[in-house]
């Protein structure tokens, strides 16, 4: 903080010192680093000094390298390496280990490394001197070349090989208006001082631009960091932005985009066909971006690697970050599922990126995933997983490492698709998530293990999914040689139930539904059976009514017959009483 | 003093940059000391560096006037006007060091 507080004064001194503001607009020279040209809004200060400061080790020395080796290559401005400590060899051999071919560069006539080489027990100083010598040697190498640009690394060299500062200060001080009236865009590098800048003060020539590298440890793993201290006449972006060394010199000007990035109305498939169907049926948004948070095997990777294939087969580029497995790993797992990862892979559509958390911080991943994007640039990114981050920093810090991610993703218009493993009983690591990244991310997918019955097995929802209607069930997913498979799980009076559980209840009403059935059946035979009886009565009867009334009829018959009979009698009677009464009416009788 | 000298031959490069009056100096120093304390086996050569700025590099000359005593071995540089004659002798090892 001390020491914070005494560059600032440091600064701000150097600044009332030199006040000699230049009226005309800054004109820059870009350097080609990566990202830097962003945060400086173009570049160094044309025709100008710039410092560039830092402790040992911090990249000082690659970043004049990077930038007078892009300017050759790239810009058309040859340039000059004013080295003090380092030997030609050396140099070369350095750039070449990041990317650059000093040696090339220098038979084109683009570059010239001149080296000063100082010796203090070889100099005797007697008297009265100057460092023209000095200035011919610079002037000389820059016209050889015709360059544009030159490096000075490190100036300080020459207050250890010359023993009379006062001369020493003043021919830097020429030398600054030397380089200016050359119209040279110069880095000069400084060794950073206890509580200054630079060792020797050399911030108190520079008063154009001042640019801090940094490198800081924190749980064993080194971030660097630059950070640019002043820039006369330009607006600058004044945070502290992480850099990679790796083939060359990044910066990462990764701050928070804010919220103006395009919502895009296009919907892409997740490849899971009845996942599609609980997202409206058309999957999710393009650009938008997804967490798969569940337990360990709950399927994180598993639908996050179909996510990748359909990306591969709309013939989308998909970037797969690993953090968790070597690609060899995902290709088999995924193919034993029946993703085909290792076609995409070979068609160029897919790339991994794989790495384990802990090997850097951070920043420094997140510097090297914005790279890898940045190269690669594809449509979709998968982070599997983003938990293994969270034990990196402090909450603010991851989540504002993922703020940071997810904005500049969504900027860019590239579905994200993060994994999150929380672990099976701790609702506390769910909830981390929730806390970290919840909120700045668009559909959240819950995988969620449920066992029971000595089993467990695998379900899933959709707890949020912005800007749609989304299915509100749970289903039960199964992984199988061909993928994977939702299920809608089997809800009755029990709750939920998976597996086999669910097998068994579906098979027990299947049953049910069976017994039923035969109930029916049985029934309706029954009833048939009645009815033929029924029927079979009604018959008997009506045959029964028939007989009788045959019967009556019979009898009817012969009762006429007899009336008729009688009748006749009667009239053979009424003859024969006639005759005698007695007999006929005893006749009657009978 | 002589006889604590070297008895070789000593092979002088005096760099300038131009008639500047340090270099101009330097060199009335030089010729001074040479003659007082060489007589006879010395050489010096002068390099205008505004004319061959290509020869700064093959001494490693940084400032103006720069002697170097190419010979005897080991190279040594003196910079400076040369006028404090006590040094230059110190500086090429005509006297010894104390």
């Amino acid at each position: 903080m001390q020491e914070k507080d005494d560059i600032q004064q440091e600064i701000t001194s150097s600044m009332r010192n030199y006040s000699d503001i230049d009226p005309a607009p800054l004109e820059k020279a870009p350097t080609g680093i990566d990202g830097f040209d962003d945060i400086t809004r173009g570049g160094l200060p044309r025709g100008r000094p710039t410092l560039v400061c830092g402790s040992a080790g911090c990249g000082k020395t690659l970043f004049g390298m990077e930038f007078l080796a892009r300017g050759a290559a790239e810009f058309d401005e040859p340039g000059v390496f004013v080295a003090f400590e380092e030997t030609p060899d050396e140099l070369i051999r350095n750039a070449a280990s990041v990317g650059f071919d000093l040696a090339a560069l220098s038979a084109q006539g683009k570059l010239a490394i001149e080296h000063i080489y100082l010796e203090r027990s070889e100099i005797e100083e007697t008297g009265e001197y100057d460092l023209e010598a000095l200035f011919i040697r610079l002037g000389y190498a820059v016209d050889q070349v015709g360059a544009k640009r030159i490096v000075l690394d490190t100036l300080e060299a020459l207050f250890a090989a010359l023993p009379n500062e006062f001369i020493l200060r003043a021919e830097l001080r020429r030398l600054f208006r030397w380089l200016k009236q050359r119209g040279l865009t110069a880095v000069i590098t400084g060794e950073r001082g206890a509580g200054t800048l630079t060792r020797h003060g050399l911030e108190e020539y520079v008063s154009d631009c001042v640019i801090l590298l940094d490198v800081r440890m924190a749980e064993q793993v080194a971030t660097r960091r630059l950070r640019i201290v002043k820039y006369r006449g330009s607006s600058h972006g004044s945070n502290e932005y992480p850099f990679l060394i790796d083939r060359g010199f990044t910066v990462l000007p990764i701050t928070s985009v804010g919220l103006e990035h395009e919502a895009s109305d296009e919907r892409i498939s997740t490849g899971i066909a009845q996942l599609d169907a609980m997202l409206e049926g058309k999957g999710l948004y393009r650009g938008s971006s997804v967490l798969l948070s569940g337990t360990a095997g709950s399927g994180k990777s598993s639908i996050a690697a179909h996510f990748a294939q359909a990306s591969c087969a709309r013939g989308e580029r998909c970037l797969y970050f690993a953090f968790e497995e070597s690609q060899q790993q995902i290709l088999r797992n995924m193919r034993s599922i029946g993703v085909d990862l290792a076609a995409c892979l070979e068609g160029g559509l897919l790339a991994f990126h794989n790495a384990r958390p802990t090997q850097l911080g951070l920043e420094m991943h997140l510097a090297l995933m914005y790279k890898t994007i940045r190269t690669f640039r594809p449509r979709m990114v998968i982070v599997d997983p983003i938990s293994n981050f969270m034990s990196l920093g402090t909450q603010i810090e991851v989540r504002a490492m993922f703020t940071r991610l997810v904005d500049y993703l969504k900027t860019e218009g590239i579905t994200a698709v993060f994994t999150s493993l929380t672990s099976g009983s701790a609702i506390d690591n769910l909830e981390r998530t929730e806390t970290e990244i919840s909120s700045i991310i668009d559909a959240w997918l819950l995988l969620r293990d449920i066992e029971t019955d000595g089993e467990r097995n695998r379900a899933m929802y959709i707890l949020k999914s912005r800007g749609m209607a989304h299915s509100n069930q749970i289903r039960e997913f199964v992984l199988s040689e061909r993928g994977i498979d939702l299920i809608e799980v089997y809800t009755g009076p029990e709750g939920v139930l998976t597996g086999s559980a669910r097998l068994a209840r579906e098979a027990q009403t299947r049953e049910a539904q069976l017994d039923r059935t035969a109930q029916l059946e049985l029934t309706r035979v029954r009833l048939e059976h009645k009815r033929h009886a029924i029927e079979a009565q009604v018959a008997a009867l009506h045959a029964e009514l028939a007989a009788e009334a045959a019967a009556f009829d019979t009898a009817l018959k012969a009762e006429q017959g007899r009336d008729a009979r009688f009748s006749e009698d009667r009239d053979r009677m009424a003859t024969q009483r006639k005759k005698g009464p007695f007999a006929a009416r005893q006749g009657k009788g009978e | 003093m002589p006889g604590t000298a070297d008895e070789g031959f000593y092979e002088l490069r005096l760099y300038v940059a131009g008639q500047t009056p340090k270099s101009v100096a330097a060199f009335a120093n030089l010729k001074r000391i040479c003659e007082e304390h060489l007589e006879g086996r010395y050489q010096i050569e002068i390099i205008d560096l505004l004319e061959r700025p290509q020869l700064a590099k093959g001494d490693e000359i940084i400032a103006i006037p720069t002697l170097v005593r190419r010979l005897p071995e080991p190279i040594k540089k003196i910079i400076g006007d040369l006028s404090n004659t006590e040094k230059v002798l110190v500086g090429l090892q005509l006297k010894p060091h104390h």
